[in-house]
This record gives C-alpha cells, structure tokens and sequence, in this order.
C-alpha cells in the first residue's frame, strides 16, 4: 500500500503580529515559514524555549489567528491558502513588479471543521468559564453543532464523556473552580472530545500540573489516542513528556524549525546544535549520570523576535556559525529516514 | 477491656499529653464514620457566595428595606389616601379655600365643621397642605414616584445602550474600538448640563405636537427630554466600564476555547463574556439610579423638570424655596425623601460591589 495520506499539512505558515513602535508598525514575526504534516493517529510533539512561537503555531494551524500566509490542508481540504508559490529553494515567486505571486487564495469557513479539529489548553483555571457548570462547559461544543436531539441525549452524551475522562457523574453539576487542577485539565479533555475530533492540538496541556498529574493526564492522552484514533500536535517544552508521548518531534527555535525526526531518533542521534542544547539541558534522574554528563550552555539571551538575526536565528548563540548561517537561511534538509535539520555545519 | 494506661507527659515535654486518651479514641474509624467525612461542600455559585455575602451586610439590608418602604408607599399610598396631587381639597363639593398652608395633621374650618356634622372621619393631612390647598403628603408621594421612575428608567437606558456598546467596542477591540472610543471621548467632553437645557428648549418645540393626546403629554416634554438627554449623554461612562471589562475577560483562554469550539461571536459575547461581567454591571447600574435621581432634581429645581401640575421632589423643593422661613417643613420633607433615596441606592451600590466584585474579594 501506498504511503498513509497526511491528515493535517502545513506549508510555508507564517504568523506575524503587528506591534507598534511609535509612529509606524513592526511586524513581529512569531512563526516565520513552518512546515510539517501528521498523519492520522500521530502524535507530532512540538518542542522549544519559551516565547519559540509553539503555542501560535497551534492556534494558526487552527485559524484561531488569521494567519499572514501559508497553506493549511487537513484531511485533504485546504482551510487557509495565502496563495504564495514556491521554488524548489523555498523562495517565494515573485511576479514582474517584485511582488509575491498570489494564485487562488482560500479561506474557508472554518465551522464545520472545528468538529474536526480540537484544542486542549495550557491554562486549566482560565480555560474554563468560573461562571458554567461542568455539564454546560462540555455541553458547549454539542449546542454549538447542534449535536443531540433531546435534553436526554445530551446528558447522556456529557456523561459518557465525563467518563470517558475519569470524571464522575456527580460531577456535573459543579463548577470549575471546585476542583484540582488534572480535574480541570480532564474537562478541558472532556469538551475537546465532545465533538469527536480527529485532530487536536495540545497546547502544553501538563506544564501547569505537578508531576504525577502529568503522568496521569499524558497516559490518558495515550489511552484516548489508542481508543478514537487521534492524531494529536502535542506542544510542550518539557523534552521527557515530548519523547514519551510523541511519535516524531519537532524542535522550534525563534519561530522557526530546527529539526524534526522520529522522537527515539531525535533523542539518540540529534543533530542540529540548538536540539544538542535543549537535549543536554534535560534534567536526569540519576546524580551519578547528572554529573558525568555535559551541559551545553548556550551564551547569550535568544534575540528579540522583533530583531531577528539574518540567515539563521540561531547563529547568535551557535557554536558552529560561519558566515554562509549568516547570509542564507538554512533550509530543512533531509538526513535519512525523514529526519529533516536546518543547518548548514552539521 | 482492660484500660491502657498511657504515662503522663513529662514537664516541659512537647510531646502530645497522652493521659487524657484512652485507648478507644485510637480506634480505626468505622465507615458510618468515614462518610460523615465525606460530607461534600454545597456546591456554591459565584451569584450564591454574592448573594450571602451581601445579606451580612448590615448597611445594604437596611438600605433594601428603606427602598422597600419608599416604593411600597409610592405604590400603595394614592389608593389609600383620598386626596389627589392636582385637585385643591374639596369638602363636600365645594372648594376649600381655606385649607391653605395647613400644618401636619391639621384640618381646615371647613373640614372640621363637615366632621362635627356627618360625625364621619376625613382622611388626616399628613404632612399638611400647601399654598394652593393641596394635600401635601400625596404630593410628596407623586413627586417620590417621579424621581424613582426616572432614575430607574434613566439607569436601565444606559445601562442598555452602554452594555450594547461598550461590548462592541471592546470585543471587536482594534480599529472599531479606537473610532467607537473617539466618539466616546466627543460626548464626554460635552458640558451635560448646557446640552441638556438646549436640548429641552428644542424638544420643546419639536416634541408639543407629536406627543399631544397620548400617554406621553402627561408625563411633559421636560421629562421625555431628560430620557432623551441621559440616553444620549450618560451612557458613556458605562461603555467605557463594560468596554474595559470586556478587554480584560476576552482575553481569558475559555474565550478561545470557544472560538476553537466554533461558537460565534454572538453567542460567547452573550454566554460567556457578558455573564463574567455582570457583576460590575449591576453594580455600576445601581450606582448610577441615584445619580440620575439627582439630575433630575437639580433640573426640576432650575425649573426644567416636570411640567406643572405633576410634580417631582426636586420641584417641591424649589416651591417651597420661597417660603422656607415660614413654613421650613415643606423643604425639608421632599429634601428628606432625596437624601433617603440617593443614600439607600448609594450604600446598596457599595454593597453590591462588596459582594460581588472578585477584585475585592
């Protein structure tokens, strides 16, 4: 059989926001060129520092910010096409007057596919209304898309969802603020399920739990994947988690990629310097092991979004950085098996 | 059993003083006992934790069961009380010209000998009458009902147009908001009062004939154009409130939680944003009745209120103005009454915002 259709297709995105510096505008390039697919039931995890653009990533490929270009297919359906064409360099092509070609731009309406497409959050205390019962806040996305037929199957829905999580039936007539925080998290769960998504990004959706709620919470995460077949974007900057849930990862440096491969490949064999980096920076369990390893530290602070380095974002900070990083961007190459890196040196 | 002997605690010793246990109070709980434990706590809405909050508030109780009162009596009194606010008292048929300026609970010549005729009871002059013969409590009790009416009216006309307003402007935020906003500033640094005098010398004109012969004539083209002046003039201050609310909540995840669930802009305004700042909304709302009230005074006592014979308390004040030396009781009543209001309205405000601003909490 031929190779398995990619489920969600993301080309060239790019999100940029303007901020105001005085008199004119400055766009703020928070993800600049991305480009990755999943496949249907796979876990791409999304890695990367603080303020990387992870989180925007997840938010444009669902439309929740009008994203400044790219394409974004899922399920074989273009949602968003800027209209931008490429050369087999990755250059866009421009028409006579150096202005980017722009063919048969799309915007679909994106209803029908927030059926389709889920989001869980980072926040479980803001991501939920204080003011809503639990039964409301998973009911939400039923009355939405008009969901059920009767009072009676929607209640009947929320609670098999609820249990689906690991909530208790009695449950449901509470409100958010009365429980912990994997409690929160499992309605978050709950209402992002309620629509029987394919797809949903997880946008840091354990940083805010203690770590055994984690592991409880990922497990799930695991058991649910198994069970409806979900193919999920999982961000988080905790590289354990990522490996742990993840089939392939993708590592985010200042709106960019840097490297995508198989999640026990990219943890044996990284390449790219700033994977290198964030590899050595993961804490390890053992003192003896700790001391013996070697931590690179990266010097300098990662440079202003608003300031991008030419060429590569990371030469700043790179151990490896010629002057060729600072002339051309590296484009992601492939090293085998589908383990694409950003980098010229390496 | 044989009871255990624990030894007592040593002088000094932290150590837990053992001897007043027995060995029973060591005992493993039984499940009837675990249970009692398990007692969950009542399920508590934020509306619910308010409410309880604001009945321990002795100030807003107090102020609830004046207002009470006050509306009771302006409900009720003009179907008990015989008298009405426009007719000079009648005895009989005949027109009691000497029932002028009486005092409280005084009767007139003619009332009495009508009483010591008929041996029938007449209905007491509570606060007595005034210059032209007219009862002067029922007066009292109209112009209450005037000043109320108009301070709640006013108060949901603006809290109407700013909610609908100010919710725009701050959900839709970046361009809309800054045109929408500019506007508001334009309005705010209008003087209301000149606005509001030139206003009811136009409307004056404009509004006689459209309104002559319904329901509207009697209320005065003063009134309606005072609605008129607070719907167009009040409500900025709400807009701007409820805008900055709204700034604050729609930045919450759940809002976009929503809009990942596909809800539409409507509907999250209306489900989830609104309800979130609803509590300032009331409060503001029932800060702003007094407010209003007040205006309305100032402007009946400049002459621009109500039109003659309806009366409001801020007319009756400026009536009795000029015999305050002689008979001081008339100012002081209608005085009285607006003080009572605005306070009661101002202490349940800050009442309400005790108990249901989260801020303050």
């Amino acid at each position: 059989m031929a190779e398995e259709k990619n489920l969600v297709e993301v080309s060239h995105l790019k999100q940029y926001f303007p901020v105001s510096s005085g008199f004119h505008k400055v766009p703020l390039k928070a993800v600049d060129d991305v480009s990755f697919a999943i496949k249907p039931g796979e876990t791409l995890g999304l890695v990367g520092e603080s303020g990387c653009g992870k989180t925007t990533v997840g938010r444009s490929l669902l439309r929740l910010y009008e994203p400044t270009a790219g394409r974004i297919v899922f399920d074989g359906d273009v949602l968003f096409d800027s209209g931008e064409s490429y050369d087999e360099k990755g250059n866009v092509i421009l028409d006579e007057k150096g202005k980017p070609l722009i063919k048969n731009p799309v915007k679909k309406n994106m209803l029908p596919y927030r059926k389709k497409m889920q989001m869980v959050f980072q926040d479980p205390y803001s991501s939920l209304d204080p003011l809503m019962t639990v039964e409301d806040i998973i009911g939400e996305p039923l009355d939405v898309h008009h969901l059920y037929k009767n009072k009676a199957e929607r209640r009947e829905k929320i609670l098999s969802l609820m249990e689906t999580v690991g909530l208790n039936a009695e449950h449901a007539m509470r409100y958010a603020h009365e429980f912990s925080g994997g409690q929160r998290q499992r309605i978050g769960i709950a209402r992002a399920l309620a629509v029987n998504p394919k797809f949903i990004v997880c946008d840091e959706p354990v940083s805010a739990l203690d770590v055994s709620i984690q592991a409880q919470v990922i497990n799930m995460f695991e058991e649910l994947q198994d069970k409806l077949g979900l193919a999920y974007l999982f961000i988080a900057h905790d590289l354990l988690v990522v490996h742990h849930i993840s089939d392939r990862i993708a590592v985010m440096y200042l709106g960019h990629l840097m490297e995508i491969a198989d999640a026990d490949e990219l943890n044996d064999n990284p390449i790219h310097p700033y994977t290198l980096s964030l590899l050595s920076a993961v804490p390890i369990p053992d003192p003896k092991t700790a001391r013996e390893s070697h931590r690179i530290v990266l010097e300098g602070d990662v440079p202003s979004p608003l300031k991008m380095p030419k060429g590569c974002p990371f030469r700043t900070r790179c151990a490896y950085a010629t002057e060729e990083c600072a002339m051309h961007r590296p484009p992601l190459t492939d090293r085998g098996n589908g383990h694409m890196v950003a980098c010229f040196n390496k | 059993m044989a009871e255990e002997k624990y030894s007592k605690r040593a002088f000094l010793s932290s150590q837990i003083d053992l001897s007043k246990f027995n060995a029973s109070d060591f005992e493993k709980a039984s499940d009837e006992e675990k249970r009692q434990q398990d007692v969950m706590g009542e399920s508590s809405t934020f509306f619910r934790d308010g409410m309880r909050k604001l009945r321990r508030n002795p100030l807003a109780m107090a102020s609830i069961v004046v207002l009470i009162i006050l509306i009771a009596i302006a409900v009720i009194a003009p179907h008990i009380c015989p008298y009405s606010y426009q007719t000079i008292i009648t005895v009989n048929g005949r027109r009691d010209k000497s029932a002028t300026n009486l005092g409280p609970m005084e009767y007139s010549q003619l009332e009495t000998q009508y009483m010591e005729d008929s041996g029938k009871k007449l209905f007491p002059h509570l606060f007595g009458t005034d210059s032209m013969g007219r009862d002067y409590f029922i007066r009292v009790v109209y112009g209450t009902r005037v000043s109320l009416m108009v301070g709640i009216v006013a108060a949901v006309m603006v809290l109407i147009i700013g909610l609908i307003y100010g919710s725009i402007a701050g959900y839709f935020g970046g361009t809309v908001d800054l045109i929408m906003m500019r506007i508001v500033d334009v309005i705010y640094s209008l003087p209301d009062m000149l606005i509001i005098i030139l206003l009811s010398v136009v409307l004056q004109q404009t509004l006689t004939p459209l309104i002559q012969g319904t329901g509207l004539a009697k209320l005065g083209v003063n009134m309606i154009s005072m609605f008129i002046v607070f719907a167009l003039l009040y409500w900025v201050g709400m807009a701007r409130l409820i805008r900055g609310q709204i700034l604050q909540i729609k930045n919450n995840e759940y809002v976009l939680a929503a809009k990942s669930i596909g809800t539409s802009n409507g509907r999250i305004l209306r489900t989830h944003i609104i309800p979130n700042c609803l509590s300032i909304i009331i409060i503001t709302t029932a800060l702003q009745i007094p407010s209003a009230i007040f205006t309305e005074s100032f402007l009946s006592f400049i002459g621009l209120g109500v039109n003659i014979p309806l009366t409001s308390l801020g007319s009756l004040a400026n009536d009795a103005r000029g015999a305050m030396q002689t008979y001081p009781l008339r100012l002081v009543i209608p005085a009285v009454v607006i003080s009572l209001i605005v306070l009661a309205f101002n202490l349940l405000g800050d009442g309400l915002r005790d108990a249901f601003d989260t801020k303050l909490n």
